[in-house]
């Protein structure tokens, strides 16, 4: 028999079993728990997990579906099971408390709970109430189905702020909240963390640094609230802030500095979307118009430069270079990634499901995800100068003379003939794409290597801006081997052209320039992709929004336009719960939605449903005003619990969900580099500009398939993790280690693993060795004087407390330890501690000492946000 | 009951029996669980120890595998599916009706065939044909299942990488090893379960070949480097001396013991066993390492000797010796196999860097009793083109061949695998693969299985779906099982 067979027997057998029931009064179904259900919070989570593995969508074992108000009212294939107002007489009641021996629903999986059964049983007595929702697209009715039940599709309404008993601790409406919570399970928030711990907590959330002048001064009355609510203004004015809260977002952005696959290019423009997402973090953009910007920001009227800049959102999509791609398969690739993206992060949705069928749990069909894909088929890639204050003017005064070197370079090399002659038959190739040869492989590459090049070529040179010419020429130089044999590119001595163009660039100012986006003036149309291949199309769709969301805005505006601000219109039920719910995570380590890129039905419920809508509607009220949420939830009672596990809870709460307390987080992998850079006073806290690239052992890029480490000289690579240059087949290691993500695909939040390579890294990374000599030097140079004083001083710099008695006494002791192998091994103080020509610094002590710095760096504490 | 606050954290005595066994005794709730689905609502991320080996459901063959990915796609044509009909229409074009569809990286569909210059004899006592280029493997085809009905979605280098090391073209998901580390978790308590080899340089896909995708970290390949420290800020730094690491652990340990006392945060023992993983690593790392006290014999043997060879021999040696210490997956990577122009040329240095240590791995792992539970497998991301290349016009010795994903051959060895056994069979030109189709799905299904791992049951939530390594596809080949 198959399953389906062994469900419709249950079903049917279940007839006889309720005449049973009314016999035989003990094997009836638990009693009901009297109180007022409500569909959507009570009932729809449980149907989710329990039923619909097996009863949802086009599983329908016994004919039954319980995804759908009608379906589950009608019942399955042997009658109704659900009778309004009725539940003893209502078989699924019967069937999931198991009245019939060995017949009990659901057939594999955790039973239902006596006080889950309750509730089916009150939802049904009171009436079975099961809402409907009105849709945008009444034509598209049928698929609303699951929005019926899904509390993401709901609009937000602001709810009250609930009562509470005790009104001592709330200190905003988010306490409030968390407090009636907690109250109901009887269970008391736990106190406010120590004054150092809160303090560092606040410093490293709102700034990604340990606070700064922790190391000499006390904490005069951080408890106190003028005094906490002034540090975090401050926190919130510096403009580490934005450095902080951008990583965050570029992990949303998927940015890296390189193409990806296999070549996997440097990307040297990259760096200056990374530039504005930190600056529109520090100005405080409001969300709304951060949105925009992002996904349209070209299409603003008359949008300035820095707008347009922001469209760099969505340059961060791979590229592939590899010979022999189909670059159109290749664009839809990019579109279709864009479309994930914004899913992901502004509608917290898997659409990627529905690239290739409709999405098999959430209200998606195929042709949503296409007219959503329609929005970003228009649009196509361009560079564009971007130049940042103070950059105009040298460069101007430098352009004249550059140019004219270049040309004599160009002249005398006489590059001119030969690249017309090379552009003539190159075009001629195109033309004739049946010809095949070299000059097939020539127009390919331009296509590949050169992002509008073959475009460019199809210009008339005098038709061309002197950028385009330019670049057309060194195209030409690095390829022409190709078709002329690489003995002629020799006899040319093309390769020492090249070699002098490039250091007679690098001595004139040049102008930033920004990857960007805008609209394609000869758009293809946009198709329905059967099974998502590219080579399929079904039907022509045009732009618009699923049709389980409000309606897109029409207007004149171009789409693209319309659907940024349709995103973050008051309407939308998903884009403001989903960004506070990530600030939320960023300050708490886990969303009120855990699942923070999916919101849909196969993501989890809320643990606080009325407090993220509260939050949601806050943040619209208040104009996407960022700072002033993260300041609302860092200044709650929530946010200042201390961090310590309660034993007796953790049995009801392992996973902290009720918030009786704050909770530890290992730091992301840039935080724990910033931190011991900071902390021994390494940090080069310059903040913007193009990406680094800190020393790194050879054999990392001898494993990508190019290695393009420069290593940076000086101060620059002692600068902030986030601007380490971001090798997508070669990561820098540290970054791999402590779990930064791989920046290929949309990362809503990132893993904390603990791995024996994160201790190998913290122990022998040079980098870390390095933080340890300097923060030794900083201790001995800022305490002199006593051991205790010095170890004092040394974790309020680290870990911003006092060491407790034990620890003080276990350090003395591995002092002690340590001297006396140094003075057996006098030869290992250089080694240990290689600053030369430090003055008034016991070279002894200072080695003794950096393996106590480096202890401290060490520690899981330090590591962590406590 | 009410539960008061200040209630803090487990007894010193607790979290010392908790720290006790290492890695051991904290993960024992973590065993696959009953229902044989290794539910991510069992395992967190935040699992003290998720390289706790496991055991699986079905009763494995294998323990351990060594794939010896043979980046760039070498010419199943020239080295293991003879065809002697290429001959008959060598210098003509393909008939229209099998390449009007056809994906191809560079040449044209009308590019004419090319017959494999290599001779070809049967070998061993099971008669298996392979090319005499590999005079080495020759003498082990009784021990090798070879696969001549490979096939997979891909015709480019990246994607088609992706697709064989980690299932799916897409970027972004985990790599077999780290699947399978993530079902059996790793024996060895010293060394990481999923050891990466390379020579010949990177390859296209970089290392998204070994990464852990969504999974967390703790599975993900560790590459041993051929320059430097093996296995990346192994070595103490300048002046500190194993004792002194040895002082520093112990008092980063006591801290962090008192720091769990203070806080009762569970994942500071997990923190306390990976330092003392990293520490065991320290020291057998080196040892692993050092192969000098290998016979001359056993060297000989993998070629480490001649130059061609030993870069690779030494990593096949190492694959034996990590085998050997417990580690699940090991995975080398030799590049080079791209040959669009000088096929015959790169033929004969590709074959010369690889065919002796393979070989001499496969009969190293029999003479010791390993090959029974260690699964060989030797492929690329795709074979190549029965029609020619011709870069160079003129240059007969230039010819090369293009990608080609409808017929390529692969071949495993040990671990359940049956030896001396041909599975599949591509048409009479190599084109097409006509009998026992083995789609890259169906491969690692079967990988999986010889590990005693239901391919459909190892799955892993994410964005709200359960995902394997087979995607939705994937069956096992029960015809290549002993």
């Amino acid at each position: 028999m198959t399953i389906q067979g062994v469900i419709a027997a249950c079903i049917l057998l279940l007839g006889t079993s309720t005449d049973q029931t009314t016999a035989k009064p003990a094997a009836s179904p638990s009693p009901s728990s009297n109180k007022q259900v409500r569909f959507t919070n009570d009932i729809a989570p449980i149907l989710r997990h329990h039923c619909f593995s097996c009863h949802a969508g086009t599983k329908q074992s016994g004919g039954l579906r319980l995804d759908q108000r009608k379906a589950a009212l009608d019942g399955g294939d042997s009658g109704p099971v659900i009778r309004p107002g009725n539940s003893s007489g209502s078989r699924l009641i019967h069937l999931v408390t198991g009245t019939t021996p060995g017949l009990r629903m659901p057939l594999s999986g955790k039973s239902l709970t006596s006080r889950q059964v309750g509730l089916l049983r009150d939802w049904i007595d009171q009436g079975a109430h099961w809402p409907e929702v009105a849709t945008s697209d009444p034509s598209n009715s049928g698929r609303a189905r699951k929005a019926d039940i899904h509390w993401a599709f709901l609009p937000v309404v602001r709810p009250p702020v609930p009562e509470v008993e005790n009104t001592s601790w709330p200190r905003n409406p988010i306490d409030a909240f968390v407090l009636a919570k907690l109250e109901a399970q009887d269970i008391e928030p736990s106190p406010e963390a120590e004054p150092g711990t809160l303090i560092r907590r606040l410093s490293l959330d709102l700034v990604g640094l340990p606070p700064s002048r922790v190391g000499t001064s006390r904490f005069p009355g951080a408890g106190h609230t003028d005094v906490y609510e002034r540090m975090v203004d401050q926190l919130l004015d510096s403009e580490h802030y934005g450095e902080k809260w951008a990583r965050h977002w570029l992990d949303l952005a998927r940015y890296a500095d390189s193409d990806g696959y296999e070549t996997d290019g440097p990307r040297p423009n990259a760096w200056r979307y990374r530039q504005w997402v930190i600056e529109a973090f520090n100005s405080n953009l409001p969300f709304d118009q951060f949105t925009i910007e992002q996904l349209a920001g070209d299409l603003i009227l008359h949008p300035t430069i820095e707008q347009k800049v922001a469209t760099g959102f969505n340059r961060n999509t791979l590229t592939n270079r590899e010979g022999g791609m189909d670059l159109e398969m290749l664009r839809i690739e990019r579109v279709m990634d864009r479309t994930d993206t914004l899913g992901t992060v502004w509608l917290g949705l898997t659409l990627g499901c529905a690239s290739c069928h409709d999405h098999k749990y959430d209200p998606i069909s195929q042709r949503d995800y296409y007219q959503l894909f329609a929005f970003f088929n228009s649009a196509v890639e361009v560079n564009i100068e971007a130049p940042l204050a103070g950059e105009m003017g040298p460069y101007l005064r430098g352009k004249p003379e550059y140019d004219r070197k270049r040309r004599e370079l160009l002249a005398q090399y006489k590059v001119a003939g030969l690249q017309g002659e090379w552009e003539k038959n190159t075009l001629e190739a195109a033309n004739n794409p049946n010809a095949g040869g070299d000059w097939i492989l020539a127009w390919e590459i331009l296509a590949v290597d050169f992002d509008g090049g073959q475009d460019i070529l199809r210009l008339v040179p005098s038709r061309r801006t002197w950028k385009q010419r330019d670049r057309m020429t060194d195209h030409f130089l690095k390829w022409y081997g190709i078709v002329a044999g690489e003995e002629r590119v020799k006899e040319l001595k093309f390769k020492e052209l090249r070699d002098k163009l490039k250091s007679l660039s690098e001595k004139y100012p040049a102008l930033s320039e920004a990857q960007t986006m805008t609209e394609d003036l000869n758009p293809p149309k946009s198709h329905l992709l059967i099974r998502g291949n590219y080579r399929q199309p079904g039907p022509e769709v045009h732009t618009n929004t699923p049709a389980v969301m409000p309606p897109l805005p029409t207007g004149p505006e171009p789409p693209r336009l319309r659907l940024a601000r349709w995103l973050v219109s008051p309407e939308n039920p998903l884009v403001a719960r989903v960004t506070v719910n990530r600030l939320w995570q960023e300050l708490f380590g886990t969303g009120l939605v855990k699942t923070s890129e999916n919101f849909g039905l196969r993501g989890d419920p809320p643990s606080h449903p009325q407090l993220l809508d509260w939050l949601a509607s806050e943040f619209v009220a208040t104009n996407w005003d960022t700072k002033k949420m993260l300041k609302l939830m860092v200044e709650s009672a929530a946010y200042r619990q201390s961090s310590r596990v309660r034993e007796p809870l953790q049995g009801r709460d392992p996973d902290n969900r009720l918030l009786a307390r704050q909770n530890r987080l290992r730091l992301p992998a840039e935080l724990i580099r910033d931190s011991a850079l900071s902390v021994s006073g390494l940090l080069d806290p310059a903040v913007g500009g193009p990406s680094i690239y800190p020393p790194q052992p050879p054999s990392v890029g001898e494993l990508a398939y190019e290695n393009q480490w420069n290593e940076s000289q000086g101060k620059d690579r002692y600068r902030r993790g986030l601007y380490i240059y971001f090798k997508r087949t070669g990561p820098y290691p540290q970054l791999v280690a402590f779990d930064s993500p791989d920046s290929l695909t949309v990362c809503s939040r990132r893993q904390r693993s603990t791995t024996p390579l994160q201790a190998l890294n913290l122990l022998n990374d040079p980098v870390f060795v390095e933080a340890a000599q300097a923060l030794a030097t900083r201790v001995l140079r800022e305490a002199p004087g006593s051991f205790e004083a010095q170890i004092d001083h040394a974790f309020r710099l680290c870990l911003a407390r006092s060491p407790t008695a034990s620890e003080n006494h276990r350090l003395i002791e591995y002092y002690k330890r340590s001297a006396i192998a140094l003075e057996q091994n006098p030869n290992q103080v250089d080694a240990l501690f290689p600053p030369q020509g430090v003055e008034g610094i016991d070279r002894q002590q200072a080695a003794i000492w950096v393996g106590i710095s480096s202890t401290l760096l060490n520690l899981d504490e330090f590591i962590t946000r406590e | 009951m009410k539960v008061e606050p200040l209630q803090y954290g487990p007894s010193r005595r607790e979290f010392l029996q908790r720290c006790a066994g290492g890695l051991g005794s904290i993960a024992l709730w973590h065993l696959m669980d009953s229902e044989g689905r290794t539910a991510t609502r069992a395992r967190r991320v935040t699992d003290p120890a998720p390289l706790q080996p496991r055991v699986p459901k079905i009763a494995p063959e294998a323990k351990n595998v060594i794939f010896l990915f043979m980046a760039g796609g070498p010419s199943q044509l020239d080295l293991f599916d003879p065809k002697p009909e290429l001959k008959r229409w060598e210098g003509q074009p393909l008939p229209h009706s099998l390449t009007q569809h056809l994906d191809l990286a560079f040449i044209k569909p009308t590019a004419k065939i090319w017959a494999s210059p290599q001779d070809f004899c049967a070998r061993g006592n099971c008669g298996m044909e392979i090319s005499d280029a590999l005079p080495h493997l020759a003498t082990c085809v009784d021990d090798i299942c070879l696969v001549r009905s490979m096939i997979t979605d891909q015709i480019n280098h990246h994607p088609g990488q992706l697709m064989m090391n980690c299932g799916v073209s897409m970027v972004g998901r985990p790599s077999m090893g780290a699947w399978v580390n993530y079902g059996l978790g790793s024996e060895s308590q010293d060394l990481p379960g999923f050891v990466v080899l390379s020579s010949g340089g990177g390859t296209s896909a970089g290392s998204a070949n070994w990464g852990n995708g969504f999974l967390p970290s703790s599975y993900q390949g560790v590459p041993f480097r051929s320059t430097g420290d093996p296995v990346l800020y192994l070595s103490n730094p300048p002046g500190m001396s194993r004792r002194q690491q040895r002082a520093r652990l112990d008092v980063i340990r006591d801290l962090n013991e008192q720091r769990f006392l203070h806080t009762g945060d569970a994942e500071i023992a997990s923190r306390i066993s990976s330092y003392e993983l990293a520490f065991r690593m320290q020291l057998a790392a080196p040892g692993l390492l050092d192969i000098s006290k290998e016979s001359r014999q056993t060297l000989d043997l993998y070629g480490i000797n001649k130059e061609a060879s030993k870069s690779f021999g030494t990593n096949c040696l190492l694959a034996r010796r990590l085998v050997e210490r417990g580690v699940r997956f090991v995975q080398l990577f030799q590049k080079g196999w791209d040959a669009h122009s000088n096929l015959n040329k790169n033929l004969k240095r590709q074959c010369g860097i690889t065919d002796q240590p393979t070989a001499a791995l496969l009969k190293d792992l029999k003479q010791r009793g390993l090959l029974e539970s260690t699964l060989v497998i030797w492929g690329g991301e795709f074979g190549r083109t029965p029609m020619v290349e011709n870069r160079q016009p003129g240059r007969p010795d230039s010819l090369g061949r293009d990608h080609h994903r409808l017929a390529f051959s692969l071949w495993m060895a040990g671990g359940g695998i049956k030896g001396g056994h041909v599975f599949g069979r591509s048409d009479d030109l190599g084109f097409k693969v006509v009998e026992d189709p083995v789609h890259v799905h169906d491969l690692h299904a079967t990988i999986l299985h010889c590990l005693g791992l239901d391919h459909e049951e190892l799955t892993y939530r994410h964005q709200g779906r359960d995902f394997r390594l087979t995607d939705v596809a994937g069956k096992v080949v029960r015809k290549m099982l002993v």
